[in-house]
């Protein structure tokens, strides 16, 4: 445990010192910005009956800092330490490849999560200036920020498996992003078809991130929709430790 | 285990696509012995360390550090080696107390311990007047000795250093080899280098590797003698060519002679002895008795490059030493 702690430790600093943390929270900020006012201008005309989380998250901002962001955090995970040589000083400690597989995870789902931390301040905001307590509901701000940790944490088990097969930063990220894409494009594909329809429409209605999203919004939390995240990226951390261990099969 | 050799490797094979990088090495190193991997760029010997330090698989054979085989029980050989990578990689972005604080919590040392342990490796590697400067922005000899410190920071029974010198100055260079002469008194090492005197002055056995495989295994004193490299005498005489070519002809000790014009009337002559005698006297007083001048006289000492450049150019035939 010691050693996992060590090494998120030195994943999460190496994010702040160099400048991808940086660029990738000044991103993440400046579209939080435009959701922001997006949603005000919405508030401010016709009222509205969905919750504000729901407003705030199931947006299309929300998806393109999460389909932008996760290759931007994850790439450097394995990529980094293979192309500056760090991974054989890092492979040659005592260390076990789980353990390194679930601190690289770890360290991208920490700052994953701290990057979403600014909006809720944008919350606050406006329950500040809206004075009605019952804007917020505390449980579905919970609920919300649950769903966000679930479905980022599927986006950087993919994003560490994708930056664990390759020594180049770029190509890291270019998979990463054909993944995350790939599975946003499936849920916009559900949402076109009905469920009833065929034993198709029921598959992708399960893996549809889209809808997953708007629940968590809206303060639900369905265990199946746990289940897949917990699985999918179980899976993800699963093929990731094979390449790792894969160094050494004869 | 605490009696078995550090080192034991038998028949180990490393086989890439379409390239054989170790071709069936068989070596030994004790408890205690400092050792070199001596060879050309590309002779196996990066590819040996990194088996050893369990990074890489071997195609073939068995090798065991401390008793542990290498491949079934990866675990207990990285807790009892320190490793130094070819190229030194560091996290360029960390301080150097931080690095080394990191390295040393990441092999299992615990909050105090590698605090101690940090402390120690930085007085004894040099850096403590730098620990806080940030690795990247170093010199590469500090990077260096960061490195050194990091395979050292826990205590480990075997250190392994991948090239430890290359690309320092002389200074540097020397500093590093100070060190390495100081740990070789308490831990046994295997450094590899393809700089000859480094192996010569730092280590009391060598394993000389070409092409995948050992040419030659033993000490540095004992090799010399075995190839008999040892008292070629060289003379600078001003005498009769004719003279200078037959007066060597009739005399036992000499085994090959050969007379070279210098400048002038001065001939440059080497002689080698038959069974590493001197020949410094007899020559004196060969120039003597026939009243010829004398203006160089010296004995050369073969170094361990001598034997390398002749065991790589004699590959294929008997080899000393195997």
């Amino acid at each position: 445990m010691n050693v996992i702690l060590a090494l998120i430790r030195r994943e999460l600093g190496g994010y702040f010192k160099s400048l991808i943390g940086y660029v990738v929270i000044a991103a993440v900020l400046f579209l939080f910005g435009f959701s922001f006012v997006d949603m005000l201008g919405k508030l401010n005309g016709i009222p509205q009956d969905a919750p504000v989380t729901e407003q705030f998250y199931a947006t299309v901002y929300f998806w393109v800092i999460l389909l932008i962001t996760a290759p931007m955090i994850t790439m450097r995970a394995f990529a980094l330490e293979k192309s500056t040589g760090t991974y054989e000083s890092l492979m040659t400690a005592p260390v076990g490849d789980w353990q390194v597989v679930l601190a690289k995870f770890g360290g991208t789902l920490a700052f994953f999560a701290l990057v979403w931390l600014p909006l809720l301040g944008c919350l606050f905001i406006i329950r500040h200036f809206t004075g009605d307590p019952a804007t917020l509901d505390p449980r579905v701000t919970a609920g919300t920020f649950f769903g966000i940790l679930l479905i980022g944490s599927l986006y950087m088990a993919m994003g560490c498996f994708a930056s664990s097969l390759t020594r180049s930063q770029i190509i890291a990220a270019i998979f990463s992003f054909l993944l995350g894409v790939g599975l946003f494009v499936l849920s916009l594909r559900s949402a076109a078809l009905s469920p009833s329809e065929s034993g198709w429409g029921a598959v992708l209605d399960y893996t549809s991130v889209m809808r997953h999203l708007f629940d968590f919004s809206r303060g639900i939390i369905d265990t199946r929709q746990v289940v897949f995240y917990l699985t999918g990226t179980a899976f993800f951390l699963y093929l990731t430790q094979r390449v790792v261990e894969s160094r050494r099969w004869k | 285990m605490i009696d078995s050799p550090m080192i034991e490797v038998h028949d180990l094979t490393k086989r890439y696509p379409g390239r054989t990088a170790v071709d069936g090495i068989t070596f030994t190193v004790g408890r205690g012995e400092v050792v070199g991997f001596l060879g050309p760029n590309g002779a196996g010997k990066s590819t040996t360390m990194r088996i050893l330090a369990c990074f890489l698989p071997a195609t073939g054979g068995t090798a065991r550090v401390a008793g542990f085989d290498v491949y079934r029980e990866p675990d207990e050989v990285r807790r009892r080696i320190g490793y130094m990578p070819e190229s030194n990689p560091l996290h360029l972005d960390m301080r150097v107390r931080e690095y080394l604080k990191f390295r040393a919590r990441l092999k299992g040392l615990g909050w105090q311990r590698s605090r101690d342990r940090v402390d120690i490796v930085l007085q004894q590697c040099g850096l403590t007047e730098v620990h806080r400067r940030i690795t990247g922005q170093l010199s590469k000899g500090y990077r260096q000795r960061v490195g050194l410190a990091d395979a050292l920071v826990h205590e480990p029974d075997l250190i392994m250093l991948d090239e430890p010198t290359i690309g320092l100055d002389p200074h540097q260079i020397r500093a590093v080899r100070a060190l390495i002469k100081e740990l070789g008194k308490t831990t046994t090492i295997l450094i590899s280098t393809h700089i000859l005197p480094e192996v010569e002055m730092t280590c009391s056995r060598v394993l000389i590797l070409n092409q995948g495989r050992i040419l030659a295994a033993d000490t540095t004193e004992n090799l010399k003698r075995k190839l008999s490299l040892d008292g070629q005498v060289i003379a600078e005489i001003a005498a009769p060519h004719e003279a200078l070519r037959e007066c060597w002809r009739d005399l036992p000790e000499i085994e090959r002679w050969d007379v070279a014009p210098a400048d002038g009337e001065w001939f440059r002559v080497a002689l080698t002895p038959r069974n590493g005698a001197d020949l410094r006297p007899l020559v004196f007083a060969i120039v003597r008795d026939n009243e010829w001048s004398l203006r160089e006289l010296t004995r050369s000492r073969h170094s361990l490059e001598d034997i390398f450049i002749h065991l790589t150019r004699q590959q294929g035939k008997d080899l000393p030493g195997q």
